[in-house]
């Protein structure tokens, strides 16, 4: 009876194709796409693009990689994009990300600026943003948001490391030199706290655009402050500007530079001759232990540069949300978060790590001093260790934070 | 002693920074000026060729261990044989057509330029050591001026008079003169109007690597070292009259003293200064200071 036969075979297969409905709508409530989809945006062209741009993307992509390539079964990819430095730029690319292309979290976020916006969208859209590579500390004050986590430093860390070590040591008059926008600004609100805090003074600050290359002028000016610390809140080229231009005109070594945020890269690019004994405060060096060095030496074969503490943090904090989905498992934004903030972060780059409820990521950061050119014995040998500071002290205490999330607790 | 509040000693001091700066903008905009005079092109990518002479400076230092001296004549040579090649390839077509053609030809130069160099060398610069025996300095009274800031100030108007003097006082310079004014003519003596036109180029992007030269050790080698500068000295350009060689030193000279000054009274306002200078020169001279009208 071919009738009934092609009826049962009709019954048979829209049974299978419903179960296969079923189980592809079974993985699609738990994986949006059936794709964990990671977006790196970062300055690709621009002035923070050594600090993070493309190596940026590859310890993104080195943490996929190490976590397998897939999460619970599912495949996880990553993308990268360039915000040119620009707030508006960088929350329109989230937007599209986001909205159109499926992005589970967007992490790095160089440039204070964009990390505001995308904070913003990705608070709107429920979707995750991770900020490595910035510092202003409204995003986890006013700009908080379940889904924005604030990983590897921000200003109050940069104020109470380096900040407070040299008020500590004597240096209390201090005048800036403080690039204008939201990071610079925020950085000498912090420091300035700091310093006030400690009975110290701040005599006074030169505000530069960013991207300045000719310092002399605020050199002058802040020779003629006689301040005892010419604070630098200011990062990458213009810092390594303002830092050769206090040299170059003599305010040096009579006036002591502090340069609040300044990188590995930063340094290799001043020369030991110049940078010797700066302070900085960083939450990671390559050579810090074996565990640094392996992970370290692994994207130099890649890289052919020593990644910095916001390479680091890229790769610590994918592999912290890819451990969440898995946990959780599920892609979803309220799930991941929630298994974010409740599992601790123990790799080469945090000890004991953790999130609070605003989005901070509570770790240990380090105050090194740049080596002398004798002192350095082989390549990328740059900073001795002189002390740790403990997560609790180096950032903002979570009773201080404005976030409104803590009021619901 | 006190002027309006700030102490002389800060307003020589500026003034003197000023003085360097200008030497800059002399240099740049005068290379900038012989191009539009003779080419009617509208170089935008004068701030790359800046970049340019510096980052060949530093490799030619880096890996050639050039000393300062040859690295100083060397670097501008090199640069404006590839601005030769680039007019001659590219450029060259674009004669007689609207101005923006070259503009955009020349900026799109900037592009690949300033993308490339981030490429291979990233974006935070290379550190170019200054010359041992120009690297202290000389105690003014009023300031401490790092002895290579005063080399800078020297070395750049030598440049410029000799730009000049060539111009002006020899039959290069006349042959030059006369290929601007009348090319046909000039072709019909006999003369090369073609082969000039790219030596003009050649010399003017020359001027700019010269000037990045000189800002190697001041300023840090960074692929995006040109592109501040560039607008600028457009403006300078304009303000001093296109095409105007004398206009173009003098003002960059006096631009740099006023941008100084501005520093002095109302810092913020220093970027925009210039600018302002240029819309009152255009609304009350539209040939700019020097320039000449043109019937």
């Amino acid at each position: 009876m071919p009738a009934k036969n092609t009826l049962k075979t009709i019954a048979l297969s829209s049974a299978v194709l419903s179960i296969g409905s079923v189980s592809s709508a079974m993985a699609n409530d738990d994986y949006s796409d059936d794709l964990v989809r990671i977006g790196v945006l970062t300055d690709m062209s621009g002035i923070y693009s050594d600090l993070s741009g493309e190596a940026a993307v590859t310890a993104v992509e080195m943490a996929v990689e190490d976590f397998g390539g897939e999460v619970n079964g599912v495949p996880i990819e990553v993308i990268h994009g360039d915000h040119r430095n620009e707030a508006d730029t960088g929350a329109s690319r989230a937007r599209e990300w986001y909205d159109s292309e499926g992005v589970d979290m967007i992490n790095d976020l160089s440039n204070s600026g964009v990390a505001l916006a995308v904070a913003a969208v990705a608070d709107e859209r429920e979707r995750h943003a991770i900020v490595n590579s910035s510092s202003n500390v409204d995003l986890t004050n006013e700009y908080c948001s379940p889904y924005v986590t604030h990983y590897t430093y921000d200003a109050h860390s940069l104020a109470h490391g380096t900040g407070k070590s040299i008020v500590e040591d004597g240096g209390d008059s201090w005048f800036f030199l403080t690039v204008d926008f939201a990071f610079g600004i925020g950085l000498e609100e912090q420091v300035s706290e700091v310093v006030r805090d400690a009975g110290g003074q701040v005599v006074g600050a030169a505000r530069h655009p960013l991207d300045t290359s000719d310092f002399s002028s605020y050199a002058l000016q802040a020779q003629a402050s006689q301040a005892d610390i010419i604070g630098i809140a200011s990062t990458g080229a213009d810092a390594i500007n303002a830092i050769n231009a206090l040299a170059e005109f003599g305010v040096t070594p009579d006036q002591q530079p502090a340069a609040l945020l300044l990188w590995y890269d930063d340094i290799h690019s001043l020369g030991l001759e110049t940078a010797q004994e700066l302070l900085l405060t960083n939450a990671f060096y390559w050579d810090a232990d074996d565990d640094t060095r392996e992970f370290s030496e692994r994207f130099h074969e890649r890289t052919g540069r020593m990644p910095n503490m916001a390479h680091a943090g890229n790769y610590s904090s994918t592999m912290h949300y890819l451990n969440a989905i898995e946990a959780a498992g599920t892609d979803d934004s309220a799930a991941v978060s929630e298994k974010m903030r409740e599992m601790e972060i123990n790799d080469f780059f945090a000890e004991d790590g953790y999130i609070r409820p605003n989005g901070r990521m509570v770790h240990d950061q380090y105050l090194w001093e740049v080596k002398s050119p004798d002192e350095s014995e082989y390549d990328y040998d740059y900073l001795d260790l002189v002390t740790t500071i403990p997560g609790e002290e180096a950032f903002q205490p979570l009773e201080e934070s404005t976030c409104h999330l803590l009021d619901d607790e | 002693m006190i002027i309006f509040g700030i102490p002389i000693q800060a307003l020589l001091g500026q003034l003197m920074l000023g003085i360097v700066n200008g030497a800059f903008y002399a240099v740049l905009s005068l290379g900038l000026a012989i191009i539009f005079g003779v080419l009617k092109i509208v170089n935008f990518a004068h701030g790359a060729f800046f970049m340019l002479g510096a980052f060949t400076a530093f490799l030619l230092a880096q890996h050639l261990d050039a000393n300062y001296w040859v690295v100083l004549f060397l670097a501008p040579l090199l640069v404006a044989l590839v601005g030769m090649v680039f007019e001659w390839l590219f450029l060259r077509r674009l004669y007689g057509l609207d101005p923006i053609y070259g503009l955009l030809l020349t900026f799109s130069l900037v592009l690949v330029l300033e993308g490339g160099f981030r490429v291979a060398f990233g974006s935070s610069g290379q550190p170019f050591a200054t010359p041992e025996w120009l690297s202290g300095t000389i105690d003014l009274g009023f300031m401490i001026l790092p002895t290579y800031r005063g080399f800078v100030i020297v070395a750049a108007l030598l440049a410029c008079f000799a730009t000049w003097y060539v111009i002006e006082r020899t039959s290069l310079g006349a042959s030059l003169r006369a290929a601007t004014e009348r090319p046909e003519l000039t072709q019909a003596f006999g003369i090369n109007v073609p082969r000039l036109v790219t030596l003009t180029y050649g010399a003017g992007v020359g001027l700019a690597a010269f000037a990045g030269v000189l800002a190697a050790p001041i300023f840090h080698v960074n692929p995006s070292m040109g592109s501040s500068l560039v607008i600028t000295i457009f403006a300078i350009v304009v303000i001093g009259g296109l095409g105007s060689i004398k206009g173009a030193i003098i003002t960059g000279l006096g631009l740099g003293v006023v941008e100084g000054f501005t520093r002095v009274f109302y810092s913020e306002f220093s970027s925009t200064i210039v600018f302002l200078i240029m819309v009152l020169v255009l609304m009350l001279r539209p040939a700019g200071l020097f320039g000449r009208e043109e019937g």
